[in-house]
């Protein structure tokens, strides 16, 4: 199966990416909304192009429970070289992906440190799942939340088409 | 949504008594833009083309129908070959989906009997192979056309092969 060939390579430029974001916004802090969206957006289209990639050569998804699946289990992997610790749902559309270890939280701190700046760290990845399930034919919206670092939770809400 | 159909026709080639046509189709389907958008459309013969147009678009009704009855557990149908949808008196027309809801649709004169399903299947997965790298392509946004030279010279190779 496909596997990131460098992960320190992937969590410093993804870092890079941020403060570069951050730093060319003209009022900086001030513009984190917009700054974050960027973040999101960048996800989403890195996300479409490595479903394709990682679906190549997969069986047919049977329903919508199986791509979550997928998504926790081999897209994880292949991404964070771990897998989704824990997937819960209210079989309506609602998904929680807990990580409770996430791989682009771990050099920020293990703690409450840098709490505020923890959004900034998850935008890419939100994006990045939104792409993955986009181009899998499932609509969503993808946010997430995290209170102790590195644990982190990812919640996808499917959107009917 | 993205349905990616993708059309080539064969030439026609002296050699032969029988004239090949061929047609692989990739129709893309997204919320923004109408229901199986053609992505890629490519005809050899012009003649005859509004007549593969009409045919690939029959056949994604089918499509559609294997791919909805996948839920029913059986093994052989989580493969995204469809095989041949369906005969017609004139063309043979085979499916393939990918899990990105990709459908590239292949229509072979029905008098060409020298292609095996052997060979129509390697050939989807040729097509799905080239349409991973446009996908990962910068320049190509999901939803446009497909533009890429790589893409169409996989395209031509394949109709000369089997032409």
């Amino acid at each position: 199966l496909f596997v990131m060939a460098d992960e320190a390579l992937f969590q410093f430029l993804h870092n890079e990416v941020i403060q570069y974001i951050y730093k060319s916004s003209e009022h900086g802090e001030m513009e984190n909304g917009r700054c974050i969206t960027k973040l999101e957006n960048m996800g989403f289209r890195v996300g479409q192009g490595l479903i394709e990639r990682f679906t190549k050569d997969t069986a047919r998804f049977k329903d919508e429970l199986d791509v979550m699946k997928f998504i926790c289990k081999d897209f994880w992997t292949c991404v964070f070289k771990k897998q989704i610790d824990n997937l819960r749902t209210n079989h309506q559309g609602i998904y929680v992906l807990q990580d409770n270890k996430f791989r682009l939280l771990t050099q920020l701190s293990a703690g409450k440190q840098y709490l505020e700046h923890a959004p900034k760290y998850l935008a890419f990845t939100c994006g990045l799942v939104r792409g993955g399930l986009s181009n899998l034919g499932v609509k969503s919206i993808v946010t997430a939340e995290v209170s102790v670092m590195p644990a982190c939770k990812f919640q996808v809400m499917i959107q009917k088409m | 949504m993205h349905q990616v159909r993708l059309q080539i026709k064969g030439s026609d080639v002296a050699r032969y008594s029988y004239s090949i046509h061929m047609q692989i189709s990739a129709v893309l389907q997204s919320w923004s833009k109408p229901k199986n958008y053609p992505l890629f459309i490519r005809s050899v013969p012009i003649q005859n083309e509004l007549k593969f147009h009409y045919t690939v678009h029959t056949s994604l009704d089918v499509v559609e129908e294997k791919i909805s009855a996948v839920g029913k557990a059986m093994a052989d149908q989580r493969e995204l070959y469809l095989g041949l949808l369906y005969p017609t008196e004139d063309y043979k027309v085979y499916g393939y989906v990918t899990n990105s809801k990709v459908k590239f649709v292949i229509v072979v004169d029905s008098s060409n009997t020298s292609l095996r399903d052997n060979e129509i299947r390697s050939m989807f997965r040729k097509l799905h192979n080239s349409f991973t790298d446009v996908m990962c392509n910068p320049f190509y946004n999901p939803g446009d056309t497909i533009q890429s030279k790589a893409f169409d010279s996989i395209v031509s190779a394949m109709m000369v092969q089997a032409s």
